[in-house]
C-alpha cells in the first residue's frame, strides 16, 4: 500500500479520478459511452479529443522542461502552423484533394521544425536563458501567423483537413490516435535509446554532464525542436476544429496550461527527471477540469477562478512539504506520549 | 573539569529511513569548553545524528535534552533559536551576494524596517576579524576562495548566540595554515564555554583539537572516548570494526619500484602547455603504468593541470601530444576520445548527476561516447555495473537507487567506475580520497596501485603528500599555477623533500 501511495505519479491519478468521480456525481451518465454511425461518442472522449492539443504542445514542454529549459513560445508556435496549413489549403484549386492537404501539412510542420531550431539555437549555441530566448518568438510569432494570414482569419472548406479534428478511425475520433501515436513515439524515442538518460543528466547537471563527455548542445536543439513540431501539430488540430487560422487567437495561452500539465505529471522546472505519463495525467487533469466547469454549470464569472482554486489545491496535495504537515508531527507526538 | 554537566544529552537516538535503520540507540554527550569529534567511515550515520541534532530531521526514537530541558526541534531555525548553529559541509550560503549580507542574512540589522548598510557593514567585520579574516566584506562572496567561503559560513553561525556548534567537515577544503586558523577560532570558541562537535575525516586534526569523542559504526554507537586514552590505531580499529592487518598492508605497502618502470613514448606528454590567467606553460610526460603525483597547495593550479589534460578548458600555449602524434582537443569528448578520463575534485557539482540512478551515473560517460541513438544495450549495462558494484565494493549495492542516496565514499567510487568501464589509457584522479573514510581510501589507493600495474597511467592529485608519495612513480610539484619541480620517487624522496619544493618553488 505505502508503495503505492509513495509512487510519483500517485497524486495526479488520485486527483484526476477524484475529478472523474466528481463529474459522475453531477452528470450520472458521465462515463456512458455510445455507439453512434459506428463512432464512439461520450462524455471522457470528448475530453480526450478535446484534449489533444493541450496533450502534445505538454508532451513538447516535457522534453525542454527536462533540460531545465522552458518554451513560451509553443502558443504562438500553434498558430503559425494552422495559418500556414490554411493559406497553403486556401490557395489550392481543389480543397478536398488529399495531396495538397498533405502538402500543406508538411509544410507547416517543417516551419515548425525550423522555429524550434531557432530557439534551439538561441539556447543552446547562443547560451541565451531559455525563458527569454522564447520569449522572442512567443511575441514575433504572432507577428509571423499575422503575415501568413495577412491580417485576416483564413477560412478553409476541406474535408480532407477537417478530418484531422474531427474524423475517426476505427470509431476512435483521429485526434485522440494521432496525440496517442505521438505519445508512443516520444516515449520509445525518449525511453528505448539513450535520449531519455542523456536529456535528464543535461538537466539534473549540466557541468557534470560536460563533464561526463555529452554533447549537450545537440540534445537541447533536438528538444526545442520536437517541442515545436509538438505545437505544430497541435496548431494543425486546433484550425481544423474550426477549419480556419486566426493567428491572434490560435493557442492563445496554451503555453501555461502546458507547463502546468508537465509540472503536476511531477516533472520539475528545474529539470532533470521527467515523466511522459504524468505529463498525459496532466494534460488530462487540465481538461477534465475544463469540462468539469461546464458540467456543474460553474457561472461564466467565476470560471477562472474555481480553475485557479483547484490548481493550487492540487498541487498542494502534490507537495510531499506540504503533506509532510499533516502526517509528520503524529509520530513524534506519539513517540513522546 | 571532571564531570561538569553536559550541555547537551542525546540518549538512544533511533532513526529509520525506507528500508534503512541509519541511528539506532545512539548517545552523545556535548559537554561546554570541549571539543568534541564524532567519528565514524562514511554511512556510519554521523551525518544523519548531526541532521537529528539540528532539527533537519525528525528522530523516530530517543530524547534530546539541552541544557538540562528535554527539547523537540521542528526545524533547524528553531535549533538555531535554541543555542545549536550549524556549519554544514556543502556550504550553504549565497555566492551572488556579499560577504556582509551572507553573515548577517535574515538578522540584518534594521531601522523603521530599513536596512543600516553601514551598521550591517561594521557588524560583518567585527565577527570576521573574531576569525582574523579581513577582507572587503561588500563583496561578492562567490569571488572568494572555497576556504574564505567556510570561514564567512562559520562567521555566520557564530553570529546566532551559540551554546552548541556543529561543525561538518569544516576542514576537507582548507589547506594547512587555514586549518591551523581554523583551530585557532575554535580553541577561543571553546574557552568561552562554547560546546564544538567536530565532524572531520583527518585523524591528526582530531588529535590535535578534541577532547573526547563519540564513535559511530553501522548507525550504531561503538563509544564515547577521551582523545587521551584512545590510540590513532584503536580508533582506527573502532571505527571500521575489523583487524588493522589490511589497513596496515597498505599503510606500509613499499614505494613503488620507479625502476621496474618502462618509458617509452610518454601515452600523454605536454609542451609548455598553458592557459594565461590558470596555469602557466608547463612540460610534463606520463607514460604506460606510470603514477605521477601533482603536489601543491590549494589552488595551486593542479585542478588546472588536469582540466587542461582532459580538455575541459582549452590551452591557449603549447603543444599536447597524445602516443607521440599531435592533438587539439575541443572539449571532453575529444579528450574520450583518446581515451583519457578525468574524476574531477568537487564530484557533487562536476561529477554526478544525483537525480539519475547509480546505474545510469555509471553508464553516462559510456554512452555519451556512444551518442544518444546507440543505447548501450540493458543486459550490458546490468552486467558491467553489476561487475563494478562488486569489484569496487559500492553499498548499497543497489544500481537503482539516486545516486544522492550514497555516502561519500561510495559516490566517489560511483564516479570511478564510471570511467573504468570507459577503459581509459589515463585516468586523471583529482582528490580522489578526500571527504572519505579510511576504508574507502585504501580501497582506493590500493585500486590505483593495481590499475597502473595493469598498465593504465593515472595522474594522481591529492593534498595529502604521503598519499601522492605512497603511491606515484613521480611528483610534480606546483606553486602559484607554475610547475616548479619534477621528482622522481626514489629513495631519497619524502615529504619533507616535496614541502620544501613546495615552500621553495624548486629549488629543492
Amino acid at each position: 500500500m505505502t508503495t503505492v501511495v509513495r509512487h510519483r505519479l500517485f497524486w495526479p491519478l488520485a486527483m484526476l479520478v477524484s475529478l472523474l468521480v466528481g463529474n459522475l456525481f453531477f452528470t450520472p451518465d458521465f462515463f456512458a459511452v455510445e455507439v453512434r454511425d459506428g463512432h464512439f461518442y461520450g462524455a471522457l472522449f470528448d475530453i480526450l479529443r478535446q484534449g489533444a492539443p493541450l496533450l502534445l504542445v505538454a508532451l513538447g514542454m516535457t522534453l525542454v522542461i527536462a533540460t531545465g529549459g522552458i518554451d513560451l513560445s509553443v502558443g504562438a508556435v500553434v498558430a503559425i502552423s494552422g495559418a500556414l496549413a490554411c493559406q497553403q489549403i486556401s490557395g489550392l484549386g481543389d480543397q478536398g484533394a488529399v495531396g495538397g492537404v498533405l502538402f500543406a501539412v508538411a509544410l507547416a510542420l517543417l516551419l515548425c521544425a525550423g522555429l524550434g531550431l531557432w530557439n534551439g539555437f538561441l539556447v543552446g549555441v547562443v547560451g541565451i536563458q531559455p525563458i527569454i530566448a522564447t520569449l522572442i518568438l512567443m511575441i514575433a510569432g504572432r507577428g509571423v501567423a499575422q503575415l501568413i494570414t495577412d491580417g485576416q482569419i483564413i477560412n478553409v472548406n476541406s474535408p480532407p483537413y477537417k478530418a484531422i479534428a474531427t474524423g475517426f478511425l476505427l470509431a476512435v475520433p483521429v485526434p485522440i490516435i494521432i496525440a496517442a501515436a505521438l505519445v508512443a513515439i516520444v516515449a520509445v524515442v525518449t525511453r528505448r535509446t539513450a535520449f531519455g538518460m542523456l536529456l535528464e543528466s543535461v538537466g539534473g547537471n549540466a557541468g557534470a554532464s560536460r563533464l561526463a563527455g555529452i554533447r549537450s548542445r545537440r540534445l537541447i536543439i533536438i528538444a526545442y525542436v520536437a517541442c515545436a513540431v509538438c505545437a505544430g501539430v497541435a496548431g494543425l488540430m486546433v484550425s481544423s476544429t474550426v477549419s480556419s487560422a486566426d493567428g491572434n487567437n490560435a493557442g492563445l495561452l496554451i503555453e501555461l496550461d502546458a507547463i502546468l500539465a508537465v509540472v503536476i505529471g511531477g516533472t520539475s522546472l528545474l529539470g532533470g527527471r521527467f515523466s511522459i505519463a504524468g505529463t498525459v495525467i496532466g494534460a488530462i487533469l487540465i481538461k477534465t477540469l475544463d469540462t468539469t466547469v461546464y458540467t456543474i454549470g460553474i457561472p461564466p464569472e467565476v470560471t477562472l477562478l474555481f480553475k485557479a482554486v483547484v490548481v493550487v489545491i492540487l498541487c498542494l496535495v502534490q507537495a510531499p512539504a506540504f503533506r509532510a504537515r499533516f502526517t509528520r508531527r503524529q509520530p513524534a507526538e506519539v513517540a513522546r506520549a | 573539569m571532571s564531570e561538569t554537566e553536559p550541555v547537551l544529552v542525546m540518549r538512544g537516538i533511533g532513526k529509520r529511513f525506507p528500508g534503512v535503520v541509519a541511528l539506532d540507540g545512539v548517545d552523545l554527550r556535548l559537554f561546554p569548553g570541549e571539543v568534541h569529534a564524532l567519528m565514524g567511515e562514511n554511512g556510519a550515520g554521523k551525518s544523519t545524528l548531526i541532521k537529528v541534532l539540528t532539527g533537519a530531521y525528525h528522530h523516530d526514537q530517543g530524547d534530546i535534552t539541552l541544557g538540562g530541558e528535554q527539547v523537540a526541534f521542528a526545524g533547524p531555525h528553531q535549533a538555531q533559536q535554541a543555542g545549536i548553529s550549524t556549519v554544514y559541509q556543502e556550504i550553504n550560503l549565497c555566492p551572488n551576494l556579499s560577504v556582509a549580507e551572507n553573515v548577517l542574512i535574515g538578522r540584518s540589522p534594521t531601522r523603521f524596517g530599513r536596512i543600516r548598510w553601514s551598521a550591517m557593514r561594521r557588524r560583518a567585520e567585527d565577527l570576521l576579524a573574531r576569525l582574523h579574516l579581513s577582507i572587503d566584506v561588500g563583496s561578492d562572496l562567490g569571488t572568494h576562495s572555497i576556504a574564505v567561503q567556510q570561514m564567512v559560513a562559520i562567521a555566520r553561525a557564530l553570529d546566532v548566540d551559540a551554546k552548541v556548534l556543529v561543525l561538518d567537515e569544516p576542514t576537507s577544503s582548507l589547506d594547512a595554515s587555514e586549518v591551523d586558523q581554523l583551530f585557532r577560532v575554535m580553541r577561543g570558541l571553546k574557552d568561552e564555554g562554547i560546546a564544538i562537535l567536530f565532524v572531520t575525516h583527518f585523524l591528526d586534526q582530531v588529535y590535535e583539537i578534541a577532547d573526547r569523542m563519540t564513535v559511530l559504526r553501522n548507525g550504531r554507537l561503538v563509544g564515547e572516548f577521551r582523545t587521551a586514552e584512545l590510540s590513532q590505531l584503536d580508533l582506527v580499529a573502532a571505527m571500521i570494526g575489523k583487524e588493522l592487518a589490511a589497513l596496515e598492508d597498505i599503510e606500509e605497502a613499499p614505494r613503488r619500484e620507479v625502476a621496474a618502470l618502462e618509458r617509452g613514448t610518454p601515452i600523454v606528454s605536454a609542451e609548455t602547455l598553458g592557459r594565461t590567467g590558470a596555469i602557466a606553460p608547463f612540460s610534463l610526460a606520463i607514460h604506460k603504468g606510470e603514477v605521477v603525483g601533482l603536489a601543491g597547495l590549494l589552488g595551486s593550479g593542479r585542478t588546472e593541470i588536469a582540466r587542461l589534460l582532459f580538455g575541459a578548458d582549452r590551452a591557449d600555449q603549447g603543444r599536447l601530444r597524445v602516443d607521440g602524434a599531435p592533438v587539439a582537443f575541443r572539449g571532453p569528448q575529444s579528450a574520450m576520445r583518446h581515451r583519457i578520463a578525468y574524476c574531477p575534485e568537487n564530484r557533487r557539482t562536476d561529477g554526478l548527476v544525483e537525480d539519475l540512478t547509480v546505474r545510469e551515473n555509471i553508464i553516462l560517460a559510456m554512452q555519451a561516447a556512444r551518442g544518444w541513438a546507440r543505447p548501450v544495450p540493458r543486459g550490458r549495462q546490468d552486467e558491467l555495473v553489476a561487475r563494478y558494484v562488486k569489484a569496487l565494493d559500492i553499498r548499497p549495492a543497489d544500481p537503482e537507487l539516486p545516486v544522492r542516496n550514497l555516502s561519500g565514499g561510495n559516490q566517489q567510487k560511483v564516479l570511478l567506475a564510471r570511467w573504468l568501464i570507459t577503459e581509459p589509457k589515463l585516468m586523471i584522479l583529482d582528490e580522489p580520497t578526500r571527504g572519505i573514510d579510511v576504508g574507502a581510501k585504501a580501497e582506493i589507493q590500493r585500486l590505483v596501485v593495481e590499475l597502473s600495474d595493469g598498465g593504465m597511467a593515472v595522474l594522481f592529485i591529492s593534498a595529502e603528500l604521503e598519499e601522492v608519495l605512497r603511491l606515484s612513480h613521480k611528483v610534480a610539484v606546483l606553486r602559484d599555477r607554475r610547475l616548479v619541480a619534477e621528482l622522481e620517487n626514489t629513495d631519497g624522496l619524502d615529504t619533507d623533500r616535496v614541502m620544501a619544493a613546495i615552500a621553495s618553488g624548486g629549488a629543492a
